[in-house]
């Protein structure tokens, strides 16, 4: 049951409070800040995909006029196995530290080696290239398959997954789980279809680049202004990979364009904050877009097999999937969530999972929006949809009659609470664009998707000010509107107009810790501290009213922004105004660990047409359906149903990394990285269900990353149908397709 | 070394002037090719000559024989005229294709020749409507065809000092129209697969009187398929004429396999393109017919 029932505000729409400076310009992103006498940093970057570093010589480069600073990997920390946890991708500190820049050897193209600061972005250019570096080329592997072969280049020499003790092998991890008898379900199964899938890597493509400015002090005292998803992160894996005590830094986040989960670690902030030191002045640094696609972490490739076993009646009795993901050339622990979570959308008592992730030599692969689920998922919903027409049952009906519930557990044991996964099924079922006829060549696909959604630490301070205005810091960047939804939330509680709230990003100093901005968990746990902090308000001002008619608080009500008892009533504005006299400033904060978190679960039902001749993909018709809880600002949840559909789209048609053979990617910009544009779309029509979240006081599900998950399988089966042959192998770009229909 | 002097010179005289002593320059006529080559590094020149102040670079006149479009004239102003779009609605399409409305408001069709790209869009358009170019240089003008004008990936026929002023169409005849289509994943901001331009003239009886057919992205430098047209002139542009023509580009075209897409589907996809583009050209006499 959830506290709140009714709502005055929520679902409501206003325009949100960090709108207008976005739309007029002056909404400051990472690269908008600089500070006086700033110098700018400039990395010196590997030319070969692996390679021993036999030397660095940066005394030419020190030499130059204007040049105040250079480093290299042995100004940061030797990296060893601790732990550095931030929810969704918990990493090792040598996973970390080379990603930053290298220590001794190069993994792949375009790792950072060295880092100089100049006074202009020019020269810092130029010092760059006096920079010398001596390699040993090591052969390069960018294929799973070849990196897991016998004559394989071993990236590393020390590292030994579970289960393989005897020799270091490429292979970073290998995940297995079984529940029930998988093997004797297969057995009873009376259909048994057994395919490969696979997913190339891909990036987030955010648009704004990463971005910094570091300042240090001769105290040793360290601030940093950068975009990022978590400056709590920053700061806490800024102090990891330099070693500077955690108090000493702060670090602001700016306005930030786009994540996706790319913007969860650090790249560039350790670097600008050691050139800081050493110069003694403020450091600049900001990447070009070709750096953001060779030297950040993208999303994995991944090859599925997926084995299902059904009764001829349609239930999903057997299934068994194998995931090899590439990890990039450090551990990003790809293979763990869809070893966990591939089959989490159905009711299986016996099935089998493995993950297994696999060391090359590409930049190491970070989180990415629902990360490897969507790979993961082309598999296993394309399967599924293959064995509904096998059995000759509608791909709706098939997944309804087998799709999980309250109370059915997944892979990883413990039972689901109050999901909606059903309930977007019928939505699904019963909307127009299912129930429309497909229009002449084209083709209709549907798939479903899951995703865990993260709780973790949030927290909130709310200020009321004496005109009955209210400030609320929090510590989670806005990727999508969380400030409007924050507003929101504090509005329900306080009973006071929406106008009058006003939200704020506050630095690592401002405000309680607070875990990133991920995981589709801002407006669910950030919002529960927000809540809490306004709910204390709220039994503040009701205490002081007592005091004020001498009567017991719990006789006083709140209701309509006043506090009342009988005929007298005192609002939010006057108890704000006579804060001094009444009590003191009204200060409320609230931090936790949230528990209160929910699976979210999705459906979309995709048109596409291909152009026989051309093999090109029109994208017709898509409907996103999707469990939001409760939708706190509906537009930011369509918003995010919208966007991930999209990322979806561009994914299954036209996205992917292309390596050469010397591990170079050669698509490392937006020309020839196809993210969709907005004439490639249709309008993506997106409908909110809502099963209230029990364990959340308003009852909202996190919904930020469920949308990219079903794109895949659903434009795949749109293509198979539109097409009459069977792609289980993406990107579905125009030259695959044709290649495809003539040899059929 | 970074760009070092910006002239802006308001003649032609003065254009020629400012790049006469032989250092390494660059004209600039919109820029979005320049100045991404320069800050990719591609482009390293010393002095950046602008030609968008000079009167006869920005024009676009038309009289009974010819259309003239300057050089550094605007894709924009192209597309706004009053007359070329319905002249060459072909050219038009090739223009319209390239970038978004902001680069269109800076490119020009003279930059997009004078780039060289094989993948550039209006090239194959030009070609189709029989463009001639006119140069200037040191030693006084020439005029060469807009097929000769390019002679590989990103190379031009221009001798050092030399200069683009304008592109002059010969005035379609009646009976006469054009069309450009081009194969990109994405429906903008993309770059061609491949590409075809055709011009055709269909007479009153349905017999085509003329034919240029040319082709982009599929060779080193866009190129003029003489065998194509042969197999469409004198025939009523029946399928066997479309099909013996779809052959000739398709023996033409000598693509190379890279990241935009495979030879073998390059060399597919153009033979789609001309088929298409003729259809367009022939819908579009048949409707000024009718
Ligand atoms: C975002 C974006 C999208 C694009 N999309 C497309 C597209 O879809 N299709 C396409 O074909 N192109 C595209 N381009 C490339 C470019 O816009 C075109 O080639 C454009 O026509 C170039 O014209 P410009 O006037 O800007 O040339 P500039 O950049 O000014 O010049 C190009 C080259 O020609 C030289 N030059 C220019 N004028 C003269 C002259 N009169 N005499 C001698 N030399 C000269 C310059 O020195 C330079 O080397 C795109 C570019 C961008 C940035």
């Amino acid at each position: 049951m959830n506290a709140y029932q009714e709502f005055r505000m929520i679902g409501s729409r206003p325009v949100r409070p960090d709108g207008l400076d976005k739309v007029t310009g002056r909404a400051r992103y990472g690269a908008d800040l600089n500070m006086q006498g700033q110098l700018y940093g400039h990395v010196v970057r590997s030319p070969h995909a692996h390679a021993v570093i036999r030397s660095i010589d940066c005394s030419k480069a020190l030499a130059m006029e204007g040049v105040l600073a250079v480093m290299t990997g042995q100004d940061l920390v030797e990296p060893g196995n601790q732990m550095l946890g931030s929810g969704e991708g918990a990493m090792a500190l040598k996973d970390v530290v080379p990603m930053v820049m290298s220590q001794g050897k190069v993994l792949f193209h375009s790792q950072a080696v060295a880092a100089v600061a100049a006074t202009s972005p020019e020269l810092a250019a130029q010092a760059a290239q006096a920079v010398e570096v001596v390699y040993d080329v090591l052969p390069a592997v960018t294929d799973v398959h070849k990196a897991l072969a016998a004559d394989a280049p071993i990236l590393h020499d020390d590292r030994f997954p579970d289960g393989y003790p005897e020799e270091p092998t490429n292979l970073a991890t290998h995940i297995s789980l079984t529940v029930g008898d998988p093997d004797a379900a297969f057995e009873k199964a009376e259909v048994v279809i057994e395919q490969n899938y696979s997913v190339p890597m891909c990036h987030q493509g955010y648009i704004e680049p990463h971005a910094c400015v570091a300042r240090a002090d001769a105290a040793g005292r360290v601030e940093l202004w950068c975009c990022t998803q978590g400056h709590f992160t920053v700061r806490h894996y800024t102090s990891a990979v330099t070693g500077i005590d955690l108090g000493k830094i702060k670090v602001t986040a700016s306005e930030i364009g786009g994540g996706f989960g790319g913007k969860t670690t650090v790249y560039l902030e350790p670097l600008a904050v050691i050139l800081a030191q050493k110069s003694g002045r403020p450091v600049k640094m900001v990447m070009d877009r070709g750096d953001v696609f060779r030297a950040t972490g993208p999303a994995p490739g991944a090859e599925t097999k997926v084995k299902l076993g059904a009764t001829r009646d349609g239930k999903l009795i057997a299934a068994d999937v194998e995931c090899l993901m590439d990890s990039g050339a450090y551990n990003g622990n790809p293979a763990g969530i869809p070893a966990f979570m591939a089959t989490a959308c159905y009711k299986l008592t016996d099935a089998r999972s493995t993950g297994r992730s696999v060391y090359t030599n590409k930049p190491k692969i970070h989180a990415y929006r629902a990360p490897s689920i969507p790979q993961v998922t082309l598999g296993f919903e394309l399967a599924i949809t293959e064995l509904a027409a096998e059995l000759g049952m509608d791909p709706i009906e098939f997944r309804l009659l087998n799709a999980v519930e309250e109370g059915d557990a997944n892979m990883m044991g413990a039972p689901y609470n109050r999901i909606g996964l059903r309930e977007c099924l019928e939505v699904a079922r019963n909307h127009a664009h299912y129930k429309s006829a497909v229009a002449e060549g084209a083709g209709r696909g549907v798939a479903m998707g899951y995703w865990i959604n993260a709780g973790m630490q949030s927290s909130a301070t709310l200020n009321v000010i004496a005109d009955g205005h209210v400030a609320i810091l929090t510590g989670s960047p806005d990727i999508g509107g969380s400030r409007a939804s924050m507003a929101l939330m504090a509005s329900e509680v306080l009973g006071i107009p929406f106008e009058h709230i006003h939200p704020k990003v506050a630095a690592t100093d401002a405000v309680g810790h607070t875990d990133l901005t991920g995981g589709s968990r801002t407006t669910l746990a950030t919002g529960q501290a927000v809540i809490q902090a306004a709910e204390q308000c709220v039994a503040e001002m009701c205490r002081r009213a007592a005091a004020e008619w001498d009567v017991e608080a719990g006789v006083v009500t709140w209701s309509q922004g006043a506090a009342h008892y009988g005929d007298q009533s005192l609002t939010f504005e006057e108890l704000a105004s006579r804060a001094g006299a009444m009590g003191g400033p009204l200060t409320f904060s609230s931090s936790l660990t949230s528990t209160s978190t929910a699976p979210g679960f999705g459906v979309h039902i995709c048109d596409a047409e291909v152009d026989k001749e051309t093999g090109r993909t029109t994208i017709t018709r898509y409907t996103a359906i999707q469990d939001a809880g409760k939708a706190i600002h509906p537009d930011y949840v369509e918003g995010q149903m919208q966007g991930g559909a999209v990322q979806g789209i561009g994914w299954a048609l036209n996205e992917e990394y292309l390596y050469n053979a010397d591990g170079v990617l050669e698509n490392p910009g937006f020309l020839d990285y196809r993210i969709p544009v907005a004439s490639d779309l249709p309008f993506i029509d997106a409908v909110i269900v809502e099963v209230p979240n029990p364990l959340h006081p308003f009852g909202v599900k996190g919904v930020g990353e469920v949308p990219i998950v079903p794109p895949m399988p659903a434009i795949a089966e749109a293509v198979y149908q539109s097409t009459g042959v069977r792609f289980r192998d993406l990107p579905l770009n125009p030259p695959k397709i044709v290649a495809a229909l003539a040899s059929n | 070394m970074a760009v070092q002097e910006f002239i802006s010179p308001t003649s032609l005289s003065e254009a020629q002037q400012a790049v006469s002593d032989g250092a390494v320059s660059s004209w600039l006529a919109g820029g979005t090719d320049l100045l991404v080559g320069i800050r990719l590094g591609a482009r390293d020149p010393a002095r950046v000559v602008d030609l968008k102040q000079i009167p006869e670079l920005t024009a676009i006149e038309i009289d009974d024989a010819s259309v003239r479009i300057g050089a550094a004239a605007s894709a924009f102003d192209v597309l706004h005229n009053s007359d070329v779009p319905s002249l060459f609605p072909g050219l038009a399409e090739a223009l319209d294709l390239i970038g978004s409305t902001q680069i269109q408001g800076r490119c020009s069709a003279g930059g997009n020749l004078c780039n060289a790209s094989p993948a550039a869009d209006s090239i194959p358009a030009l070609i189709a409507n029989g463009a001639q170019c006119r140069i200037l240089g040191p030693d006084g003008e020439r005029m060469l065809a807009v097929e000769d004008f390019v002679v590989g990936p990103n190379q031009n026929a221009l001798a050092p000092g030399e200069l683009l002023v304008e592109l002059i169409l010969p005035r379609p005849t009646a009976g006469t129209s054009d069309s450009y289509l081009r194969l990109t994943p994405r429906t903008e901001m993309d770059i061609a697969v491949a590409g075809a331009g055709v011009s055709i003239t269909v007479d009153e009886s349905g017999n085509c009187a003329a034919a240029r057919v040319a082709i982009g992205a599929v060779a080193p430098t866009a190129l003029l398929v003489d065998a194509a047209a042969e197999a469409l002139v004198g025939s009523q542009l029946d399928q066997a004429a479309i099909d013996a023509a779809v052959e000739a580009v398709r023996a033409a075209a000598a693509p190379i396999s890279d990241k935009r897409g495979t030879a073998e589907y390059r060399t597919h996809v153009v033979g789609v393109l001309v088929t298409r583009a003729l259809a367009k050209a022939q819908d579009r006499i048949t409707e000024a017919r009718s």
